[in-house]
């Protein structure tokens, strides 16, 4: 089994971001597909299986490049799959309305002596506005397969695609560079004599882009020659400091241009879809604004706050759990287990089942799961970069810039997942800003859902706790800001056309997202359960709950919420759902409600957020933004609770 | 025909005072002179000012001189603060040196590669030069930032102004390239422009780096 796997045959995906490469990918493989952490990285990387002619292939899924130089951690994991796979065909899949734009990267792994299949997709919107793409004569003159396709609707091109890369043979094209820079090119490869796996050519190119990673490689493989390739790497880019980047850059949008001759023609036919004007009003800060308002609240108050933490949690806890599971589980136990400790540590207050599982399972999961196919949803509709432009000039006040919106809004739905995707961003200082904020002021959908369901019941409530977390949040960015040492961040981003999300894609998203939400979070359940176990039989957990009761006395509260806090560090909805049950019993009113649930939201992060700030941020870092953020938390309960009181606001 | 660098702070002092703020004549304190001054007597014996007690007054035949040192003085602001990049303080006193070399045709170079600006970095206005009205009869555009541009305004790309080289190789390899013709589409919150089919949105500081000319 093992060596079968070796042997297959590997078709690697590579391309731009949104030009539908993912589509493809799901295309060709079906649903049987992994999705991992490329080693060593953090970033994912999709395999699956495909069977073309009997034959079995592994296809990969590789994150969106621009270029073969990468920039960001995304594009070196790219490029790093291209240098040690050895695939058997690249399909370079690009987007037939920016052929001209996208064709310098088919030169380059071309360049590069990889085996390119074009895969020219989103034929469909080209020829909706007029295009008209001569695939065999780009074919003809590129002397590699050629393919045209809209996988997106009705798989178009499959077939085709599948054929090429059976039948697929190595071509040996070259497209030329000026006289002057070809010698130059020449005059440095000819040093090289290691093995590798781009052609010497390409990694001359490369290193004279001054790229480390390449210039890593060369020196292993090189050894005593890598000096005289170096001191000539150096000559040339001294000689050429001027204008070397946009000299390459130049010629290969030269070579593209006559590629392109008599390849494309361009009928009129450029009026605007109706998916231009919504894109438009998206941007227009007059319209976009009302706009996102309405996503927020049909897509996160109405379907994960109404319909997952409304209908499907009462179906899953009351009806399920509470009246056929839990009877049946606990009724088990103490037929067949005698021990009290047992019992408890299973069905008790805190036992795994009783707690750990049907938090997990039935409160959790359908809240988190909602909230994934919402963002799937509006990721693959292309809305997110337009939020990003939108949001960019209020980002750039606290220190991050429009990029930082996404794990942001995916903070909304678990905030130890956003700080993993935090990595996304440019700088340490926006990573750092993004981690403390995400801890401090977003609070995750799970806790969202059960604080939502606490204030809404008293009139004013949710206005204040809203106002707060808004304040708070940007006080807080303002300052950091500030604090924080670094470069100011710069945006820029592509805009992806608006699309129709599709149902197979969004799926296949959220159920991958679910699957490492759930594979992450439910042993800290377990965890969390038996702690509170071992902290209940002990006492050490009276004991704790305790020790906290100055500090509720502090903030006008009765010594029951404590608890409350203790567990909101073990799941952040458990100490809000504590607080549930404070409220049912009628300990609380509504100032001491308000300023409980402010302080809960901006307390500490749960331990999963904790473990994971450490990992991406150090422990310094991490320990740093935890008391930051416990300190933060109960000055503003502190004051808040004063200002309600002094004001009558609640009261 | 040249005055000493005195002669030519007195001259812009009047110019301001008497051009732009409308007053007949400029009082010695203000002009920062005291009655013996050597650039006051230079101005005196070309006959550019005239001295009445202890107020000085612009002659006709000293405007022409006082307008081009008025406008040396902005194009200098102008280089240092766009250019060369020195802002603040250090910038105002660098044009201060500076602009007292920018004779005998150096002005118009310096015009020309500013693309002829009619403001100095603190709005102020900058006198056009016989270049600046040449190039307006030969209808020339020139070369001017993204932010000049307006909403539906198209242009070709000229150069990227790099500040950062990797955000420079990152718009390159997206593919906004000298060469490539793009259409603004929007200014606000943020820039955003097509490139053929592609579109693109950058900050301000980005779009101040991405030199176009206008088509």
């Amino acid at each position: 089994m093992q060596s079968q796997v070796q042997t297959e045959k590997k078709i690697i995906l590579v391309g731009n971001p949104n030009v539908g490469k993912s589509v493809v990918f799901n295309t060709m493989t079906g649903s049987y597909t992994t999705v991992s952490n490329y080693p060593g990285t953090s970033v994912e990387v999709s395999r699956g299986q495909c069977e073309i002619s009997g034959e079995n292939y592994q296809v990969l899924d590789t994150p969106g490049m621009y270029s073969l130089l990468p920039i960001t951690e995304e594009e070196r994991v790219a490029r790093r799959i291209l240098l040690e796979e050895s695939p058997h065909v690249v399909v370079h899949v690009i987007d037939a309305r920016n052929l001209e734009r996208m064709l310098p990267m088919t030169l380059q792994l071309i360049e590069a002596g990889l085996p390119v299949v074009l895969l020219i997709n989103i034929m469909d919107e080209a020829e909706r506005v007029g295009m008209h793409v001569d695939i065999a004569l780009l074919q003809e003159k590129l002397q590699i397969p050629v393919v045209g396709g809209a996988m997106g609707r009705a798989k178009r091109g499959l077939w085709e695609l599948r054929d090429a890369i059976r039948d697929f043979k190595v071509s040996k094209a070259t497209f030329n560079y000026a006289t002057d820079l070809e010698k130059d090119i020449h005059g440095i490869s000819s040093l090289m004599q290691g093995e590798y796996t781009l052609n010497r050519r390409s990694l001359t190119l490369m290193l004279l882009q001054r790229d480390e990673e390449i210039a890593e490689r060369v020196k292993d493989r090189e050894g005593d020659r890598y000096e005289s390739v170096e001191k000539a790497v150096n000559d040339t880019v001294f000689d050429r400091r001027v204008d070397l980047h946009l000299r390459i850059s130049l010629e290969r949008k030269r070579i593209c241009k006559g590629l392109l001759d008599g390849v494309i023609t361009q009928k009129e036919g450029n009026q605007q879809t109706f998916a231009d004007r919504f894109s438009n009003l998206t941007m227009n800060p007059w319209t976009g604004v009302p706009l996102l308002l309405i996503v927020l609240y049909l897509g996160l108050y109405q379907f994960v706050g109404g319909f997952g933490a409304g209908t499907i949690v009462d179906f899953l806890e009351g009806t399920l759990f509470e009246e056929f599971l839990n009877p049946w589980v606990i009724g088990l136990c103490e037929t067949y287990i005698p021990w009290y400790w047992l019992n408890e540590l299973i069905v008790g207050e805190y036992g795994l089942f009783t707690l750990g599982v049907r938090y997990a399972v039935a409160i959790i999961l359908p809240i988190v799961g909602t909230f994934f196919i919402a963002f799937a949803v509006i990721e693959d509709s292309g809305y997110f970069p337009r939020l990003a432009m939108l949001v960019d000039r209020l980002f750039k006040k606290i220190g991050l810039n429009g990029r930082a919106v996404i794990p942001m809004v995916l903070g909304f739905g678990c905030d130890t997942m956003a700080t993993v995707v935090t990595r996304t961003l440019e700088s340490t200082r926006e990573r750092i800003i993004a981690t403390l904020l995400l801890a401090l002021a977003i609070p995750c959908s799970a806790q969202m859902g059960v604080i939502l369901g606490l204030l809404s019941g008293v009139p004013g409530a949710l206005m204040v706790w809203m106002a707060s977390m808004i304040g708070v949040f940007l006080l807080v960015g303002l300052l950091a800001a500030q604090v924080v040492p670094g470069e100011r961040p710069m945006f820029y981003m592509e805009i992806p056309p608006m699309r129709l999300p599709q149902v197979q894609n969004v799926m296949i998203k959220t159920l991958t997202r679910m699957q490492w939400y759930f594979m992450e979070i439910f042993p800290l359940f377990m965890i969390a359960s038996v702690l509170l176990w071992a902290g209940k039989l002990s006492g050490a957990l009276q004991w704790l709950v305790g020790a906290f009761n100055p500090v509720m006395r502090l903030l006008g509260l009765p010594n029951e919420a404590s608890a409350a806090f203790i567990f909101g560090f073990f799941r952040r909805d458990f100490g809000a759902a504590g607080l549930y049950d404070l409220q049912n019993d009628g300990l609380l009113d509504p100032v001491q409600l308000t300023v409980a649930a402010v302080t809960l939201t901006l307390f500490v992060p749960c331990v999963a957020q904790f473990l994971v700030m450490q990992k991406e941020r150090g422990w310094k870092t991490s320990l740093t933004i935890f008391f930051l953020v416990t300190g933060l938390a109960f000055a503003v309960g502190w004051s808040l609770n004063k200002f309600l009181l002094m004001t009558g606001l609640l009261a | 025909m040249n005055v000493s660098a005195k002669a030519e702070e007195i001259l812009e002092s009047l110019w301001i005072a008497t051009e732009e703020k409308g007053e007949d004549a400029a009082h010695f304190e203000r002009l920062g002179i005291a009655q013996e001054d050597e650039g006051l007597a230079e101005l005196v014996g070309l006959a550019f000012v005239e001295v009445n007690g202890e107020w000085v007054r612009l002659r006709k035949e000293g405007r022409e001189e006082a307008r081009m040192t008025v406008r040396r003085h902005r194009l200098a602001e102008r280089l240092m603060m766009d250019i060369l990049d020195i802002k603040g303080v250090t910038g105002d006193e660098r044009a201060c040196e500076f602009e007292h070399l920018l004779h005998h045709g150096v002005d118009t170079k310096i015009c020309t590669l500013l693309n002829h600006p009619t403001t100095c970095p603190h709005g102020k206005p900058i006198p056009p030069g016989s270049c600046c009205e040449q190039a307006r009869q030969e209808g020339e555009v020139g070369v001017v930032a993204l932010t000049e541009l307006k909403a539906g305004e198209k242009g070709e790309i000229a150069y990227l102004a790099a500040t950062d080289a990797s955000k420079m190789k990152k718009l390159m390899s997206m593919g906004v390239l000298p060469g490539s013709d793009l259409v603004v589409t929007r200014t606000f919150p943020s820039y955003i422009f097509k490139v053929g089919y592609s579109e693109f949105a950058v900050d301000a500081e980005l779009a101040r780096e991405i030199f176009v000319r206008k088509v």
